[in-house]
């Protein structure tokens, strides 16, 4: 809360604070970072290892933009973020972009200032108990204590869920992820509620992932994706097509191993930069891409590295697999 | 004015134009640079706001108060405020608002009677010539007061919520309350027709008393005789209305908690964030308190004590008649403080999803609508409310209870 109130009266007080920061490009390669929003810990998707390297699918956006913008995927300020804390922190301007498994709604696209560069995770909330309850459908829960994040659409999900199906139970709201599963692991509460992709990873994360069962029922979309302020065009389609450039790449078959191999494929060549001049339309140099590749790889290398099925959290790629195999994951084309 | 302007040029001969008396005059000047400074802390404060609202329009972020008019969309941990207000998740932004509020109320109002009542009895107790019982006041003191909030209300919370059972084998006392780790279940009272008459005898009953201690009170100043009030109290506020109860033939059904298939159904639930949050807060927030009366109690002369005794009062109306009413004017002052730092306190509840203003309005709300300033805004204007209120109400005890000027 107290960096809430800091974020909020730092930057909105300070004259003439719009002033200056016009082109989030320039100050990203002037103070030789990216500043990332992710989350306070999420297996898989952004958590920092014993060292303080960060990994994760999310991260793995933030090294994307890294690479393109300063040629070097390890220039990377991360910065934790609470769920409730996250929006205040890239409207203030304290962080250049959030990746931190951010649902993108209509509300928040328009309302807040705030542009959505894509999707990088195509999620959906769904609940875990305890394997010990015997329950196997969501909709044996009435009476249930549900635990929840506070600050998420989660929230406003659980309980249209709750109205449309006329179940009854008590919502239990924490503000980290941290507290939220230690009341779940406590028995505050019988079910844990969040994005599906959450749960697998909490799960993972059980001294015991056996005693948990996820419910089968899926109750909404949540499309995940990174998020940037709005009025930075070119920034904006940095983070765009920075993401779009991994799913490309899968798309095509290029990886971070065979980024060096020259071939005669147009449309590769054209993503590397090799031919065209897209770089320039982005403001960026002409290997961008390649550093992209090469540094953190495709969408497929990151997703396997990250929370694939021979991973410990084991998702599989599902709807997050390519249109043309099956999924919903689809980049407009780099042309 | 003339004669200040003179005095105030004092052995001065030399008589100037107006002007230059007032360029010398104390008085002038000290009210000249009051204005300057008025000017410019306002001419500030007008240009960061302006500044504000100009850079939050320029970012595409809503701005105003229409948000308090949508729907909130989300539930709250059933407690005190849900109820009293009547939230379900069609209401309004403004009634999440409402409900925080309440729930803050309540956690600064038990909170301060029992700070109160803890730091009265640690206090008196740290005095004590038992030496057990003052080393282990001083203890209490000691631990309490060097150990952040935060990290006691983050202790208490997850230890109630590891310790007490399951409630599948909630701690029953004679199927009437249950205490299990989802919070403190109690008979939820149902009143029925003719309950009113009953509240009637119990007001009627607390007035009567007044009135009879009065009468005692004044009859022992004119004769000296004392007597004892408290039967009659006890009579009139609680005999009494028990009698109208069962004349009336008991109008008060009770709603008892059951075993549901996950909880315990029905009856009345006090949430274990409510029990540790107002736990931590009363016993750090008691620490304070008890120094403040030592304190006061260390500051009344020691003759005073000795004079009680030696006209024959008992160690007890010794402190309760001559030590504390003259050790209380000392230690209302920062008790006051301890007050305000309570209530304050309080919005760290947000860590335990307490559902208080912080945690729902200042924290879900705020990230639903992100509109940090607006909402933050008015959290910060309900702490200053309360918290001039609070000193408001206890300056006037505090002039009540000081020595009157003679």
């Amino acid at each position: 809360m107290k960096q809430l109130l800091k974020l909020t009266a730092a930057s909105l007080l300070v004259v003439g604070a719009l002033g200056v920061q016009a082109s989030t490009l320039s100050d990203v390669q002037a103070k030789g970072h990216v500043s990332c929003g992710v989350s306070k810990g999420l297996a898989g998707f952004s958590s920092a290892d014993s060292s303080g390297t960060w990994t994760g699918v999310d991260v793995d956006v933030c090294r994307a933009v890294a690479a393109a913008t300063l040629g070097d995927a390890t220039k990377v300020k991360f910065v934790p973020l609470t769920a409730k804390e996250r929006f205040t922190a890239l409207q203030s301007g304290e962080i250049d972009m959030l990746s931190r498994n951010t649902t993108w709604t209509i509300t928040r696209d328009a309302s807040l200032g705030l542009n959505f560069a894509g999707v990088n995770y195509y999620d959906g909330q769904g609940f875990m108990v305890k394997s010990s309850l015997g329950v196997t459908s969501a909709m044996e829960l009435g009476g249930a204590a549900i635990c929840i994040q506070a600050g998420t659409t989660t929230e406003l999900n659980l309980a249209d869920w709750g109205k449309a199906n006329g179940i009854d139970y008590n919502s239990v709201v924490s503000d980290t992820n941290a507290q939220t599963l230690s009341n779940y692991d406590a028995g505050r509460c019988d079910v844990l509620t969040t994005d599906a992709s959450g749960l697998y990873s909490m799960r993972a994360g059980a001294n015991d992932p056996s005693e948990h069962v996820v419910l089968p029922e899926i109750i909404s979309k949540e499309p995940l994706g990174p998020v940037v302020r709005q009025g930075d065009d070119q920034w904006f389609n940095i983070v765009r097509w920075s993401l779009n450039a991994m799913i490309t790449a899968e798309e095509i078959g290029v990886t971070s191993a065979t980024v060096d191999m020259v071939s005669n494929n147009p449309e590769r060549e054209r993503l590397m930069g090799r031919s065209g001049s897209t770089h320039e339309y982005v403001g960026l140099t002409s290997d961008w891409t390649y550093q992209i590749i090469k540094q953190v790889g495709n969408y497929s290398e990151s997703f396997e590295r990250n929370i694939g099925v021979n991973t410990p959290i084991g998702i599989a790629r599902g709807v997050n697999a390519l249109w043309s195999q099956g999924g919903i994951l689809y980049s407009p084309p780099f042309r | 004015m003339k004669k200040l302007i003179l005095d105030s040029l004092g052995k001065s001969k030399h008589r100037g134009s107006n002007f230059r008396d007032l360029l010398y005059n104390n008085e002038a000047r000290a009210f000249f640079f009051q204005v300057i400074t008025f000017v410019l802390v306002v001419g500030l404060f007008y240009t960061a706001i302006g500044n504000l609202f100009d850079n939050i329009e320029a970012r595409g972020i809503q701005t105003g108060f229409s948000f308090l008019n949508n729907r909130a969309g989300f539930d709250i941990l059933p407690f005190l405020g849900n109820i009293v207000v009547d939230y379900t998740p069609e209401s309004s932004n403004l009634t999440v608002f409402y409900v925080g509020l309440v729930n803050t109320l309540v956690v600064a109002f038990i909170g301060i009677i029992l700070s109160t009542l803890i730091g009265l009895l640690i206090g008196i107790a740290r005095l004590s010539n038992n030496y057990l019982i003052a080393k282990l006041a001083g203890g209490y003191i000691e631990l309490f007061r060097n150990i952040p909030i935060l990290l006691q209300i983050l202790f208490w919370y997850n230890l109630f919520i590891n310790i007490f059972p399951h409630p599948k084998q909630s701690l029953a006392f004679f199927d009437i309350a249950f205490l299990n780790q989802r919070g403190l279940y109690l008979p939820k009272p149902i009143p029925e027709d003719g309950f009113l008459f009953v509240a009637l005898a119990f007001v009627i009953g607390i007035i009567a008393a007044y009135f009879i201690k009065k009468f005692f009170k004044k009859k022992q100043d004119l004769t000296g005789a004392h007597t004892s009030t408290w039967p009659y109290t006890l009579g009139l506020v609680i005999g009494f209305p028990v009698i109208i109860y069962f004349l009336i033939g008991s109008p008060l059904q009770f709603d008892y908690a059951v075993l549901g298939k996950f909880n315990l159904r029905g009856g009345m639930a006090v949430v274990p964030e409510f029990l540790a949050l107002t736990f931590a807060l009363s016993v750090y927030t008691a620490t304070y308190i008890a120094e403040a009366i030592r304190s006061g109690i260390e500051a009344v002369d020691k003759g005073q004590k000795e004079a009680a005794a030696a006209i024959g009062l008992s160690p007890i109306q010794s402190l309760k008649l001559i030590v504390l009413p003259q050790a209380l004017r000392v230690a209302i002052p920062p008790t006051i403080n301890q007050y305000l730092n309570l209530t304050k306190n309080s919005s760290l509840a947000t860590v335990i999803g307490y559902p208080e203003l912080m945690s729902t309005f200042g924290g879900t709300v705020l990230n639903q609508v992100g509109q940090a300033v607006e909402i933050l805004a008015m959290a910060m204007l309900v702490y200053l409310v309360i918290s001039l209120f609070i000193s408001l109400l206890l300056n006037y005890v505090n002039k009540k209870m000081e020595i009157q000027g003679r």
